[in-house]
Protein backbone atom coordinates (compact mmCIF):
# COMPACT_ATOMS: atom_id res chain seq x y z
CA UNK A 1 0.00 0.00 0.00
CA UNK A 2 1.51 3.06 -0.99
CA UNK A 3 2.73 5.95 2.35
CA UNK A 4 -0.84 7.75 3.31
CA UNK A 5 -0.55 11.17 3.58
CA UNK A 6 -1.93 13.40 6.68
CA UNK A 7 -4.97 14.75 5.60
CA UNK A 8 -4.35 18.08 8.39
CA UNK A 9 -1.68 20.41 8.45
CA UNK A 10 -0.11 21.17 11.57
CA UNK A 11 -0.22 24.62 10.59
CA UNK A 12 -2.98 27.21 9.88
CA UNK A 13 -2.62 30.84 9.34
CA UNK A 14 -4.42 32.89 11.91
CA UNK A 15 -3.23 36.01 9.65
CA UNK A 16 -2.99 40.13 11.47
CA UNK A 17 -0.26 42.40 10.85
CA UNK A 18 2.53 43.78 13.32
CA UNK A 19 4.83 46.90 13.37
CA UNK A 20 7.41 48.41 14.87
CA UNK A 21 9.00 51.91 14.82
CA UNK A 22 12.35 53.01 16.84
CA UNK A 23 12.77 57.05 17.48
CA UNK A 24 15.91 58.08 18.79
CA UNK A 25 14.56 57.99 22.64
CA UNK A 26 11.64 55.66 22.11
CA UNK A 27 9.87 52.89 20.22
CA UNK A 28 6.70 52.15 19.25
CA UNK A 29 5.36 48.58 18.59
CA UNK A 30 1.83 47.80 17.28
CA UNK A 31 -0.27 44.73 16.30
CA UNK A 32 -3.86 44.40 15.05
CA UNK A 33 -6.46 42.33 17.16
CA UNK A 34 -8.20 40.28 14.98
CA UNK A 35 -7.25 36.71 15.40
CA UNK A 36 -8.70 34.68 11.88
CA UNK A 37 -8.92 31.21 10.12
CA UNK A 38 -9.56 31.16 6.81
CA UNK A 39 -12.11 33.34 5.90
CA UNK A 40 -13.74 33.20 9.33
CA UNK A 41 -13.30 35.64 12.45
CA UNK A 42 -12.51 33.79 15.08
CA UNK A 43 -12.24 36.52 17.61
CA UNK A 44 -11.50 40.38 17.78
CA UNK A 45 -10.31 41.16 20.99
CA UNK A 46 -6.38 39.56 21.03
CA UNK A 47 -3.40 40.83 21.88
CA UNK A 48 0.04 39.64 19.83
CA UNK A 49 2.07 41.71 22.04
CA UNK A 50 3.93 40.11 24.33
CA UNK A 51 6.62 41.75 27.30
CA UNK A 52 9.35 39.84 27.43
CA UNK A 53 11.73 42.31 29.21
CA UNK A 54 11.31 45.80 30.97
CA UNK A 55 13.04 47.33 27.80
CA UNK A 56 11.73 44.29 24.89
CA UNK A 57 8.42 43.82 23.35
CA UNK A 58 7.86 41.50 21.07
CA UNK A 59 4.69 41.29 18.31
CA UNK A 60 4.15 38.49 16.31
CA UNK A 61 1.51 37.28 13.44
CA UNK A 62 1.89 33.88 11.93
CA UNK A 63 -0.08 30.32 13.71
CA UNK A 64 -0.89 31.17 16.68
CA UNK A 65 -0.21 28.32 18.81
CA UNK A 66 3.38 28.80 17.37
CA UNK A 67 3.64 32.61 18.75
CA UNK A 68 2.06 31.38 21.57
CA UNK A 69 4.70 29.03 22.11
CA UNK A 70 7.26 30.90 21.21
CA UNK A 71 6.76 33.81 23.70
CA UNK A 72 6.04 31.32 27.06
CA UNK A 73 9.55 29.72 25.35
CA UNK A 74 10.89 33.29 25.91
CA UNK A 75 9.55 34.22 29.17
CA UNK A 76 10.63 31.50 31.26
CA UNK A 77 14.04 31.73 29.33
CA UNK A 78 13.90 35.52 30.96
CA UNK A 79 12.64 34.50 34.10
CA UNK A 80 16.02 32.33 34.14
CA UNK A 81 18.51 34.94 33.10
CA UNK A 82 17.20 37.32 35.61
CA UNK A 83 17.34 34.88 38.48
CA UNK A 84 21.11 34.04 37.09
CA UNK A 85 22.52 37.23 36.14
CA UNK A 86 19.97 39.22 38.99
CA UNK A 87 19.43 41.54 35.65
CA UNK A 88 17.15 42.87 33.06
CA UNK A 89 17.78 41.28 29.57
CA UNK A 90 18.75 43.77 27.18
CA UNK A 91 16.73 43.78 23.95
CA UNK A 92 20.15 43.27 22.01
CA UNK A 93 20.25 40.12 23.95
CA UNK A 94 16.99 39.07 23.54
CA UNK A 95 17.05 39.35 20.04
CA UNK A 96 19.78 36.72 19.66
CA UNK A 97 17.77 34.51 21.49
CA UNK A 98 14.84 35.38 19.54
CA UNK A 99 17.02 33.99 16.62
CA UNK A 100 18.50 30.99 18.20
CA UNK A 101 15.48 29.57 19.50
CA UNK A 102 13.77 30.24 16.07
CA UNK A 103 16.57 28.59 14.60
CA UNK A 104 16.39 25.50 16.74
CA UNK A 105 13.29 23.89 15.32
CA UNK A 106 14.84 25.19 11.66
CA UNK A 107 13.78 21.64 10.37
CA UNK A 108 9.51 21.92 11.88
CA UNK A 109 9.92 25.68 12.05
CA UNK A 110 7.74 28.16 14.52
CA UNK A 111 5.08 29.61 11.81
CA UNK A 112 5.87 33.35 13.75
CA UNK A 113 6.50 36.18 11.75
CA UNK A 114 8.57 38.62 14.48
CA UNK A 115 9.44 42.15 15.01
CA UNK A 116 11.13 42.91 18.22
CA UNK A 117 11.31 46.32 19.58
CA UNK A 118 12.65 48.19 22.97
CA UNK A 119 15.45 50.30 23.76
CA UNK A 120 19.06 49.66 23.95
CA UNK A 121 21.43 49.99 26.03
CA UNK A 122 22.21 53.25 25.31
CA UNK A 123 18.44 53.96 25.36
CA UNK A 124 18.07 54.61 21.76
CA UNK A 125 14.94 52.92 20.12
CA UNK A 126 15.53 49.46 18.66
CA UNK A 127 13.55 47.52 16.15
CA UNK A 128 14.75 43.76 15.05
CA UNK A 129 12.98 41.92 12.36
CA UNK A 130 12.73 38.48 11.56
CA UNK A 131 11.67 35.40 8.90
CA UNK A 132 9.83 32.42 10.82
CA UNK A 133 13.49 30.29 11.12
CA UNK A 134 15.64 33.05 12.58
CA UNK A 135 17.36 35.28 10.57
CA UNK A 136 17.11 38.80 11.44
CA UNK A 137 18.77 42.50 10.76
CA UNK A 138 18.58 45.05 13.16
CA UNK A 139 16.36 47.72 11.41
CA UNK A 140 14.87 51.61 11.99
CA UNK A 141 11.04 50.43 11.43
CA UNK A 142 9.53 47.08 9.99
CA UNK A 143 5.79 45.54 9.57
CA UNK A 144 5.44 41.63 9.45
CA UNK A 145 2.08 39.87 8.80
CA UNK A 146 -0.53 39.58 6.30
CA UNK A 147 -0.79 43.79 5.77
CA UNK A 148 3.70 43.84 5.70
CA UNK A 149 3.71 44.47 2.19
CA UNK A 150 0.93 47.05 2.00
CA UNK A 151 2.78 49.13 5.56
CA UNK A 152 6.22 48.72 4.27
CA UNK A 153 6.12 50.88 1.15
CA UNK A 154 3.75 53.52 3.12
CA UNK A 155 6.54 53.58 6.34
CA UNK A 156 9.43 54.03 3.52
CA UNK A 157 8.10 56.85 2.33
CA UNK A 158 6.99 58.55 5.89
CA UNK A 159 9.21 58.14 7.96
CA UNK A 160 12.14 59.55 6.57
CA UNK A 161 14.49 57.18 7.76
CA UNK A 162 17.80 57.60 6.28
CA UNK A 163 18.24 55.08 3.39
CA UNK A 164 20.20 51.59 4.92
CA UNK A 165 22.34 52.32 1.33
CA UNK A 166 23.96 54.76 2.32
CA UNK A 167 27.71 54.55 3.28
CA UNK A 168 29.03 55.38 5.78
CA UNK A 169 25.86 53.78 7.70
CA UNK A 170 23.43 56.31 9.35
CA UNK A 171 21.77 55.27 12.19
CA UNK A 172 18.79 53.87 10.88
CA UNK A 173 16.07 55.09 13.95
CA UNK A 174 13.46 57.88 12.44
CA UNK A 175 13.70 61.86 13.29
CA UNK A 176 10.36 61.89 14.00
CA UNK A 177 9.03 62.62 17.55
CA UNK A 178 6.87 59.67 19.62
CA UNK A 179 3.53 60.97 18.96
CA UNK A 180 4.40 61.38 15.21
CA UNK A 181 5.14 57.68 15.36
CA UNK A 182 2.27 57.16 17.24
CA UNK A 183 -0.24 58.95 14.69
CA UNK A 184 1.97 57.14 11.67
CA UNK A 185 1.02 53.90 13.52
CA UNK A 186 -2.83 54.45 13.87
CA UNK A 187 -2.54 55.71 10.01
CA UNK A 188 -0.82 52.82 8.87
CA UNK A 189 -3.44 50.31 10.74
CA UNK A 190 -6.20 52.22 9.42
CA UNK A 191 -4.78 51.90 5.88
CA UNK A 192 -4.08 48.35 5.93
CA UNK A 193 -7.70 47.83 6.80
CA UNK A 194 -8.87 48.88 3.97
CA UNK A 195 -7.47 46.40 1.55
CA UNK A 196 -6.32 43.41 4.12
CA UNK A 197 -9.21 41.29 4.78
CA UNK A 198 -6.73 39.65 8.26
CA UNK A 199 -6.02 43.25 9.50
CA UNK A 200 -8.38 44.97 11.81
CA UNK A 201 -8.12 49.02 12.43
CA UNK A 202 -8.38 48.26 16.20
CA UNK A 203 -4.71 47.82 17.17
CA UNK A 204 -3.06 47.73 20.79
CA UNK A 205 0.12 49.63 20.74
CA UNK A 206 2.79 50.19 23.18
CA UNK A 207 5.33 52.41 23.33
CA UNK A 208 8.69 52.25 25.69
CA UNK B 1 3.70 -9.94 -4.84
CA UNK B 2 5.57 -6.78 -6.45
CA UNK B 3 3.28 -4.51 -5.05
CA UNK B 4 3.95 -5.82 -1.41
CA UNK B 5 7.79 -5.68 -2.55
CA UNK B 6 7.49 -2.15 -3.76
CA UNK B 7 5.26 -0.98 -0.43
CA UNK B 8 8.12 -2.76 2.03
CA UNK B 9 10.52 -0.02 1.65
CA UNK B 10 8.67 3.07 2.68
CA UNK B 11 7.60 0.47 5.79
CA UNK B 12 11.18 -0.22 6.95
CA UNK B 13 12.74 3.36 6.12
CA UNK B 14 9.64 4.54 9.00
CA UNK B 15 10.70 1.80 11.70
CA UNK B 16 8.74 -0.26 13.75
CA UNK B 17 6.09 2.11 14.27
CA UNK B 18 4.98 3.43 10.88
CA UNK B 19 2.14 5.57 10.57
CA UNK B 20 -0.74 3.60 11.02
CA UNK B 21 -0.30 4.31 14.66
CA UNK B 22 -0.97 8.21 14.12
CA UNK B 23 -4.03 9.67 14.40
CA UNK B 24 -5.27 10.16 9.95
CA UNK B 25 -9.05 10.42 10.60
CA UNK B 26 -11.15 11.15 13.37
CA UNK B 27 -14.02 8.02 13.03
CA UNK B 28 -16.82 8.90 15.88
CA UNK B 29 -17.48 12.47 15.89
CA UNK B 30 -19.50 14.98 17.75
CA UNK B 31 -20.75 17.92 16.09
CA UNK B 32 -20.87 21.60 17.41
CA UNK B 33 -20.53 22.80 21.25
CA UNK B 34 -21.54 26.41 21.86
CA UNK B 35 -20.84 28.63 24.80
CA UNK B 36 -21.59 32.03 25.99
CA UNK B 37 -20.49 34.38 29.37
CA UNK B 38 -23.48 35.33 31.16
CA UNK B 39 -24.58 37.81 34.49
CA UNK B 40 -23.61 34.44 36.86
CA UNK B 41 -21.03 32.59 34.78
CA UNK B 42 -21.21 30.47 31.87
CA UNK B 43 -23.66 28.65 29.58
CA UNK B 44 -22.74 26.19 27.63
CA UNK B 45 -24.86 24.30 25.08
CA UNK B 46 -24.60 20.61 23.01
CA UNK B 47 -26.29 18.35 21.64
CA UNK B 48 -26.22 13.86 22.31
CA UNK B 49 -25.12 12.91 18.88
CA UNK B 50 -21.85 11.37 18.21
CA UNK B 51 -22.05 9.96 14.28
CA UNK B 52 -20.30 7.38 12.41
CA UNK B 53 -19.46 9.25 8.78
CA UNK B 54 -22.39 10.01 7.83
CA UNK B 55 -24.54 7.66 10.54
CA UNK B 56 -25.96 9.36 13.47
CA UNK B 57 -25.28 6.61 15.44
CA UNK B 58 -24.73 7.29 18.56
CA UNK B 59 -27.46 9.72 20.20
CA UNK B 60 -26.81 9.85 23.63
CA UNK B 61 -23.58 11.01 24.15
CA UNK B 62 -23.03 13.40 27.05
CA UNK B 63 -20.25 15.98 25.35
CA UNK B 64 -19.98 18.61 27.94
CA UNK B 65 -18.50 17.21 31.28
CA UNK B 66 -17.66 18.97 34.86
CA UNK B 67 -13.95 19.29 35.47
CA UNK B 68 -12.79 19.51 39.62
CA UNK B 69 -15.01 22.54 41.20
CA UNK B 70 -14.81 25.36 38.92
CA UNK B 71 -14.78 24.13 35.29
CA UNK B 72 -16.66 22.67 32.60
CA UNK B 73 -15.45 20.76 29.37
CA UNK B 74 -17.30 20.57 26.43
CA UNK B 75 -15.99 18.96 23.17
CA UNK B 76 -16.58 17.98 19.04
CA UNK B 77 -14.82 15.76 17.18
CA UNK B 78 -13.56 12.54 17.78
CA UNK B 79 -15.32 11.34 20.85
CA UNK B 80 -12.35 8.63 22.37
CA UNK B 81 -9.65 11.22 21.62
CA UNK B 82 -12.63 13.39 24.05
CA UNK B 83 -12.70 10.19 26.70
CA UNK B 84 -8.51 9.94 26.77
CA UNK B 85 -8.69 13.97 27.33
CA UNK B 86 -11.03 13.56 30.42
CA UNK B 87 -8.75 10.66 31.64
CA UNK B 88 -5.49 12.84 31.67
CA UNK B 89 -7.54 15.62 33.15
CA UNK B 90 -8.81 13.05 35.88
CA UNK B 91 -5.62 12.67 37.02
CA UNK B 92 -4.70 16.14 36.70
CA UNK B 93 -7.75 17.19 38.98
CA UNK B 94 -6.60 13.68 41.54
CA UNK B 95 -2.92 15.18 42.26
CA UNK B 96 -4.67 18.85 42.35
CA UNK B 97 -6.63 17.13 45.19
CA UNK B 98 -4.04 15.25 46.90
CA UNK B 99 -2.43 18.25 47.44
CA UNK B 100 -5.18 19.00 50.24
CA UNK B 101 -3.87 22.99 50.16
CA UNK B 102 -7.27 24.09 49.70
CA UNK B 103 -6.53 25.61 46.29
CA UNK B 104 -7.94 24.37 43.42
CA UNK B 105 -7.43 23.96 39.92
CA UNK B 106 -9.46 26.72 38.14
CA UNK B 107 -11.02 27.33 34.40
CA UNK B 108 -7.84 28.85 33.36
CA UNK B 109 -5.26 27.03 34.37
CA UNK B 110 -7.11 23.88 32.54
CA UNK B 111 -7.23 25.33 29.61
CA UNK B 112 -3.65 26.67 30.02
CA UNK B 113 -2.82 22.36 30.57
CA UNK B 114 -5.31 21.21 27.54
CA UNK B 115 -3.66 24.05 25.46
CA UNK B 116 -0.39 22.07 26.07
CA UNK B 117 -1.59 18.69 25.82
CA UNK B 118 -3.51 19.73 22.03
CA UNK B 119 -0.28 21.88 21.32
CA UNK B 120 2.32 18.68 22.26
CA UNK B 121 0.32 16.49 20.36
CA UNK B 122 0.55 18.46 17.27
CA UNK B 123 4.02 18.42 17.63
CA UNK B 124 4.12 14.34 17.71
CA UNK B 125 1.69 14.48 14.17
CA UNK B 126 -0.49 12.49 16.46
CA UNK B 127 -3.37 15.12 17.10
CA UNK B 128 -6.63 14.53 19.79
CA UNK B 129 -9.32 15.37 16.87
CA UNK B 130 -11.08 17.46 18.78
CA UNK B 131 -11.97 21.35 19.37
CA UNK B 132 -12.56 22.08 23.47
CA UNK B 133 -14.48 24.48 24.93
CA UNK B 134 -13.69 24.91 28.64
CA UNK B 135 -15.75 27.29 30.48
CA UNK B 136 -15.95 28.17 34.24
CA UNK B 137 -15.97 30.28 37.43
CA UNK B 138 -13.55 31.51 40.09
CA UNK B 139 -13.27 33.50 43.03
CA UNK B 140 -16.09 35.28 40.43
CA UNK B 141 -14.13 35.65 37.11
CA UNK B 142 -15.74 33.73 34.52
CA UNK B 143 -13.81 32.05 31.96
CA UNK B 144 -14.33 30.78 28.64
CA UNK B 145 -12.02 29.62 26.02
CA UNK B 146 -11.61 27.05 23.48
CA UNK B 147 -8.75 25.30 22.24
CA UNK B 148 -8.19 23.54 18.68
CA UNK B 149 -6.49 20.30 17.75
CA UNK B 150 -3.76 22.21 16.66
CA UNK B 151 -3.56 24.33 19.84
CA UNK B 152 -4.69 27.49 18.59
CA UNK B 153 -6.75 29.17 21.79
CA UNK B 154 -8.35 32.00 22.79
CA UNK B 155 -10.67 33.14 25.20
CA UNK B 156 -13.54 35.10 24.45
CA UNK B 157 -17.14 35.97 25.46
CA UNK B 158 -19.12 33.40 23.28
CA UNK B 159 -17.07 30.25 21.65
CA UNK B 160 -18.43 27.86 19.45
CA UNK B 161 -16.63 24.54 17.64
CA UNK B 162 -17.07 23.41 14.34
CA UNK B 163 -20.46 24.96 11.96
CA UNK B 164 -21.43 26.71 15.54
CA UNK B 165 -18.34 29.19 14.23
CA UNK B 166 -20.32 29.76 11.28
CA UNK B 167 -24.13 29.73 12.49
CA UNK B 168 -24.27 30.43 16.07
CA UNK B 169 -21.56 33.07 16.58
CA UNK B 170 -23.32 35.54 14.22
CA UNK B 171 -25.92 35.41 16.11
CA UNK B 172 -23.91 35.86 19.43
CA UNK B 173 -22.37 39.04 17.68
CA UNK B 174 -25.90 40.41 17.23
CA UNK B 175 -27.46 39.17 20.62
CA UNK B 176 -25.04 38.59 23.28
CA UNK B 177 -24.73 41.26 25.76
CA UNK B 178 -22.95 41.40 29.43
CA UNK B 179 -25.45 41.12 31.55
CA UNK B 180 -27.45 38.22 30.24
CA UNK B 181 -29.85 36.96 32.61
CA UNK B 182 -29.84 33.05 32.44
CA UNK B 183 -33.25 32.52 31.26
CA UNK B 184 -32.12 35.06 28.24
CA UNK B 185 -28.81 32.89 27.78
CA UNK B 186 -30.83 29.96 27.39
CA UNK B 187 -32.59 31.62 24.94
CA UNK B 188 -30.05 32.59 22.86
CA UNK B 189 -28.06 29.45 23.02
CA UNK B 190 -31.92 27.46 22.16
CA UNK B 191 -32.05 29.60 19.10
CA UNK B 192 -28.92 29.14 18.28
CA UNK B 193 -28.70 25.39 18.70
CA UNK B 194 -31.87 25.21 16.32
CA UNK B 195 -30.29 26.61 13.84
CA UNK B 196 -27.66 24.05 14.07
CA UNK B 197 -30.52 21.44 14.00
CA UNK B 198 -31.95 22.66 10.74
CA UNK B 199 -28.70 23.19 8.92
CA UNK B 200 -25.94 20.93 10.43
CA UNK B 201 -26.30 17.60 8.94
CA UNK B 202 -24.50 15.68 11.86
CA UNK B 203 -27.10 17.34 14.70
CA UNK B 204 -29.63 15.81 16.58
CA UNK B 205 -32.52 17.48 18.12
CA UNK B 206 -31.34 16.40 21.82
CA UNK B 207 -29.61 18.78 23.45
CA UNK B 208 -28.54 19.84 26.93
CA UNK B 209 -27.62 23.26 28.53
CA UNK B 210 -25.09 23.34 31.05
CA UNK B 211 -24.35 25.79 33.67
CA UNK B 212 -21.35 26.95 35.27
CA UNK B 213 -21.40 29.59 38.36
CA UNK B 214 -19.29 30.19 41.60
CA UNK B 215 -21.43 27.68 43.63
CA UNK B 216 -20.86 25.22 40.68
CA UNK B 217 -22.08 22.79 37.73
CA UNK B 218 -25.13 21.76 36.51
CA UNK B 219 -25.80 20.11 33.27
CA UNK B 220 -29.62 20.04 32.64
CA UNK B 221 -31.26 17.04 31.86
CA UNK B 222 -31.00 15.95 27.68
CA UNK B 223 -34.82 17.73 25.97
CA UNK B 224 -35.51 18.19 22.55
CA UNK B 225 -36.08 21.68 20.69
CA UNK B 226 -39.49 22.80 19.24
CA UNK B 227 -38.70 23.02 15.24
CA UNK B 228 -40.85 24.53 12.62
CA UNK B 229 -40.32 22.98 9.21
CA UNK B 230 -43.25 25.51 7.47
CA UNK B 231 -41.30 28.43 6.96
CA UNK B 232 -42.08 29.41 3.14
CA UNK B 233 -38.34 29.56 2.67
CA UNK B 234 -38.39 25.83 3.66
CA UNK B 235 -41.04 25.26 1.76
CA UNK B 236 -39.78 26.74 -1.89
CA UNK B 237 -36.02 26.87 -1.27
CA UNK B 238 -35.47 28.50 -4.73
CA UNK B 239 -37.54 30.83 -5.07
CA UNK B 240 -35.82 33.53 -6.40
CA UNK B 241 -32.81 31.62 -7.38
CA UNK B 242 -33.69 28.67 -9.37
CA UNK B 243 -30.80 26.77 -9.93
CA UNK B 244 -29.60 23.29 -10.08
CA UNK B 245 -28.77 23.84 -6.38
Amino acid sequence: MTKQHANWSPYDNNGGTCVAIAGADYCVIAADTRMSTGYNILTRDYSKICKLADKCLMASSGFQADVRALQKQLSARHLIYQHQHNKQMSCPAMAQLLSNTLYYKRFFPYYAFNVLGGLDTEGKGCVYTYDAVGSYERVGYSAQGSGATLITPFLDNQLKSPSPLLLPAKDAVTPLTEDEAVDLVKVVFASATERDIYTVSSCVYRVL
Amino acid sequence: MNMVDSAQPFKTLLGPESDSQRTQYPYVTGTSVVGVKYKDGILMASDMGASYGSTLRYKSVERMKPIGKHSLLGASGEISDFQEILHYLDELILYDNMWDDGNSLGPKEVHSYLTRVMYNRRNKFNPFWNSLVLGGVKNGQKYLGTVSMIGVHFEDSHVATGFGNHLARPILREEWNENMSYEDGVKLLEKCMRVLLYRDRSAVNKIQIAKITEEGVTISRPYALKTFWEFNAFKNPTVGAEGSW
